[in-house]
């Protein structure tokens, strides 16, 4: 090995690095340890001398005009940025046209065809829901794509891959709450339940009451969450793992894509859309409302869980 | 109700500053979980409840759970274990 590297040195030590060598520079350069250096008494005091008289004379707010001038202009400026910042913000509030006035901008042709077309476009009876996943669903697409990225920089950042690491990050995981905290057990055990049937119910529903895919995955995360502070990451290992986060992020993200591709295909070329709306109302209505709303409710669930998996010991 | 609702402003006004003056950060963490919550509110009385189901499982719930997290590896929100284990730490990094 050794002799290789020396020599073809660039290629093998570029191999070798690759491979996971972390000294790649062994036997090709001479390295010693650094010795730390020994201050005998006399210097020891010369230094200490010096560095209470370079005290006293630079860092002195009596000794030196400059730093006073420095701080009081600090403290000032930043007093009359602050101000400043306030003004600008306050004077740009004041143009804003008064809530609720039939004559605002917001209130044009726009959103009078949401409400107008809304139920027989799209055939959701909660337009709010019917704009988002049907009128805007590309933008809705973005924000999915928002959150899967984000989950992936926080998976790299913070997910240990020693297994050494890992181990004492799960040692010190509950070093310092008490385990297993009897009221808060309880609480747990009255509350999710209802937590996560009201989140699966709001995901549903979305296209009928209000909420819709974000809202229901954002309160079954807090679900798991509140499930994890109460038992414990060995009981939600069980049916979540690392695995198992990373193939429903990929497929609620690849399934919303195809649904929305479909959408988008047949109406640029003015196809006939095979998916029925149904009658306003029923559950199985409003077309692939539905279904978006849960892959987007699935993946919102899985990355809220993640993120607090990963921020508490870096593994779920 | 308009009372009631003015009532709500005035106290996202005082959450708003509160936030920014205390020196304990896990006192300004649970202050912003207030004004989260009492922003749903806002957001129901303004006939947005999809807002308003959004904010309070977000801003309230899910938020505030990871900046405790972020403060409790930093160290910052001390218990009497905590204080007794730094100690420790002193002593050992002294020696």
């Amino acid at each position: 090995m050794n002799d290789k590297k020396q020599k073809r040195p660039f290629r093998n030590r570029f191999r070798s690095w690759f491979d996971g060598d972390t000294q790649t520079f062994d036997h090709v350069m001479p390295m010693h340890a650094q010795e730390e250096h020994q201050l005998s008494e006399e210097e020891r005091k010369e230094y200490e001398e010096e560095y209470a008289q370079m005290r006293e004379r630079v860092f002195h707010v009596e000794h030196n005009r400059e730093i006073w001038l420095f701080r009081k202009c600090f403290e000032i400026m930043g007093i009359v940025l602050c101000v400043l910042m306030i003004c600008v913000l306050l004077i740009a509030v004041s143009y804003l046209p008064p809530t609720g006035n039939a004559d605002n901008p917001a209130n044009n042709e726009v959103s009078q065809l949401y409400v107008e077309h809304g139920i027989e476009d799209t055939g959701a009876v909660n337009s709010v829901t019917g704009m988002i996943l049907s009128y805007r669903a590309f933008d809705t697409f973005g924000e999915t794509n928002v959150l899967f990225i984000s989950g992936c920089c926080v998976m790299i950042l913070l997910l240990l891959d020693h297994k050494a690491q890992k181990n004492s990050a799960i040692a010190n995981d509950r070093f310092y709450e008490p385990k297993n905290d009897v009221i808060l057990q309880q609480v747990a055990r009255i509350l999710v339940p209802i937590v996560f049937i009201f989140s699966i119910y709001v995901m549903l529903n979305g296209h009928l009451s209000p909420g819709g895919g974000f809202s229901g995955g954002a309160m079954m995360g807090a679900g798991m969450i509140l499930y994890v502070c109460a038992f414990g990451f060995d009981k939600t290992r069980r049916f979540f793992s690392e695995r198992v986060y990373t193939s429903v992020k990929v497929t609620a993200l690849v399934l919303y894509g195809v649904m929305i591709t479909y959408y988008y295909i047949m109406g640029a070329n003015g196809l006939e859309n095979h998916i029925p709306l149904g009658t306003p109302g029923a559950i199985l209505s409003a077309g692939l409302i539905l279904p978006i709303d849960l892959v987007v409710g699935l993946q919102v669930a899985c990355t809220m869980y993640a993120f607090y998996a990963l921020f508490r010991r870096g593994g779920f | 109700m308009t009372v009631f609702m003015n009532i709500l402003f005035l106290f996202l006004l005082v959450c708003a500053i509160a936030v920014s003056f205390t020196k304990n950060l896990l006192n300004s963490v649970l202050i912003y979980m207030s004004f989260s919550l009492v922003m749903a509110l806002i957001w129901i009385m303004l006939e947005s409840p999809d807002l308003a189901i959004t904010e309070a499982a977000v801003g309230a719930g899910v938020t505030t759970v990871l900046f405790l997290v972020t403060l409790k590896k930093l160290y910052s929100v001390r218990t009497g274990k905590d204080k007794e284990r730094s100690a420790g730490e002193e002593k050992q990094d002294e020696r």
